[in-house]
């Protein structure tokens, strides 16, 4: 059983703080880290892959610092973001190869072992510069198995795959999970992380938001004020109902737009009786959307609550 | 201090279709010169001296070292795959020396080889010149490749400034400003020529053969150490820092 600890990390690049004093640990099972693009997901990452220095705090595997400690990738399987890797090389060659840098008794055995877990053995034997997306994402997994290592940390793993490839990769990395290891991926996309970690940290604009289960996570997120824009043809009238049901906590008419500006506290609520409300006093609605939904918002939320 | 999978993932990169092509055109070149040299001027040592070090160590030799020693590392920092070097139980100087040591196997291999041959052809080693030139090749090579290997971890531009350095400093600097020379690797590769030569052939170094050897071994133990050290600070994020 592995734990990594996170205490009190940051990481800043001259005057940009990419990582804001996060603390927190990450156990056996599936982790998700989740973020909006730019949030800092990669240069955490790093620092938990030893990549980078923590300007401050720091970061241990079960009390080993992981920076300027190659022992510690005995334990710790990496999946990079990048796209290089030896594309002149076949899939077999370059699993072998890892294999064989890490020292492995039998490097043989475990690329043969690791290319049948990620069911790559069908195409190993062909150049990787031939492979598609995800069938490189599924080598570049093997290498980061090879070695059968407690902790797999995987940076964007779902980019650009396929629905079918990225059903295949959930399901291999909740095995993993399963069997005890430490595996922490991050993601931008709420739906990925809710489909396969059952641990979440959120990560925002380089701080620690939120951390849970996804639960507690979603009910956070579709919780929160949402804001409307509705367009009908008696703004007033829908206005003046609205206000007296307990789903909305403001309204403004916004007289330029035309157009009601609405607050509503209860997310499924408000949608119930939007249109119910419009029905009984004969008013057409023109437009109702949503003002508030970009994931940049959402997190935002997180943030301050 | 030597990993056979590093030295082995270096030289299948280093000797890939198009590097393989960059690497023989300049050997394949002075080969041709060289007969055709011989052909038309006949058996001439002053000639042979001058073309295999105009030609030969001025130029040649420092080219074949920055594709060589860049071609080492670099391209693996510029695409990130040197992060599957790095993610291993493996000490960062075993990785810098296991390069190291295949970018000086290539750069003797495409400098040493072709002057050896190229030699023979122009004079038929009339007073020790192919020995001497060859010799003098492969010695600049080491110091070179290990020049040039540091630089690819130090820059993205690490190919351009390779060039800059040979072709204005070694060629042109080099050959016109005596006290440049001084500190010119080509120099003191010279330098060792100088001593194996039969004297009145016209090879001059402006370093003493010791002074050449010991600049070369401190240039060349001083760059592999110096990569090593950019090497465990590399992160996939330097470009922000």
């Amino acid at each position: 059983m592995t734990t990594l600890h996170i205490e009190g990390a940051s990481r800043w690049f001259g005057n940009v703080v990419a990582v804001n004093d996060v603390t927190f640990d990450v156990s056996p099972g599936v982790t998700g880290l989740l973020g909006p693009n730019g949030a800092g997901k990669s240069t955490l990452i790093n620092m938990m892959a030893g990549f980078l220095a923590p300007s401050n705090g720091s970061v241990t595997l079960d009390g080993a610092a992981v920076w300027r400690n190659e022992q510690a990738y005995s334990h710790l399987g990496l999946v990079p973001e990048a796209e290089g890797m030896y594309d002149f090389l076949t899939g077999q060659e370059f699993v072998l190869a890892n294999a064989e840098l890490h020292g492995l008794a039998d490097p043989g055995a475990a690329t043969h072992r690791a290319l049948a877990t990620v069911d790559m053995e069908h195409a190993q034997d062909r150049r990787i510069s031939t492979y598609s997306k995800g069938m490189r994402q599924r080598v570049k997994m093997a290498s980061a198995l090879v070695h059968e290592p407690s902790v797999l940390l995987l940076d964007e793993p779902f980019n650009g795959m396929d629905p079918r490839q990225r059903m295949h990769l959930m399901e291999l990395l909740r095995q993993m999970g399963e069997q005890g290891r430490t595996v922490l991926f991050s993601s931008h996309i709420l739906e990925e992380v809710e489909q396969l970690a059952s641990h979440i940290e959120v990560i925002v604009a380089g701080r620690h938001a939120a951390s849970g289960d996804f639960r507690r996570i979603r009910r956070l997120m579709t919780d929160r004020p949402h804001r409307y824009l509705v367009r009908s043809d008696d703004n007033r009238a829908l206005a003046a109902a609205l206000i007296a049901d307990a789903c909305t906590s403001g309204i403004e008419f916004d007289e330029a737009e035309n157009a009601l500006r609405i607050q509503a506290v209860d997310f499924g609520r408000f949608t119930a009786v939007l249109p119910k409300l419009a029905a009984e006093r004969g008013i057409r609605l023109h437009t109702v959307s949503p003002s508030d939904e970009s994931l940049e918002s959402v997190f935002s939320y997180l943030v301050a609550a | 201090m030597f990993d056979p999978t590093v030295a082995r993932l270096t030289y299948r990169g280093l000797l890939g279709r198009r590097r393989v092509f960059l690497l023989s055109g300049l050997p394949l070149l002075l080969l041709v010169i060289a007969a055709l040299v011989r052909a038309t001027v006949g058996a001439d040592d002053a000639v042979t001296a001058n073309l295999l070090t105009g030609f030969g160590v001025a130029t040649m030799v420092p080219l074949i070292g920055v594709i060589a020693g860049t071609g080492a590392i670099a391209p693996e920092i510029e695409d990130g795959s040197v992060l599957y070097l790095l993610a291993k139980p493996l000490k960062r100087p075993t990785i810098i020396v296991s390069k190291l040591i295949v970018a000086i196997g290539v750069s003797v291999v495409f400098t040493a080889v072709p002057m050896l041959l190229a030699g023979f052809v122009l004079n038929g080693n009339s007073g020790q010149l192919a020995v001497a030139f060859a010799v003098a090749s492969a010695l600049a090579s080491v110091a070179y490749s290990a020049l040039f290997l540091l630089l690819g971890t130090v820059t993205r531009h690490a190919v351009v400034i390779g060039l800059v350095y040979a072709l204005i400093w070694e060629a042109l600097v080099g050959s016109v400003v005596p006290g440049a020379r001084v500190l010119s690797v080509q120099q003191w590769g010279l330098s060792l020529a100088e001593r194996i030569a039969a004297d009145g052939t016209g090879v001059s170094s402006s370093v003493g053969p010791v002074a050449g050897v010991v600049l070369l071994v401190v240039v060349t133990v001083l760059g592999g150490w110096f990569a090593g050290r950019k090497l465990r600070t590399l992160s996939p994020q330097a470009g922000e820092a």
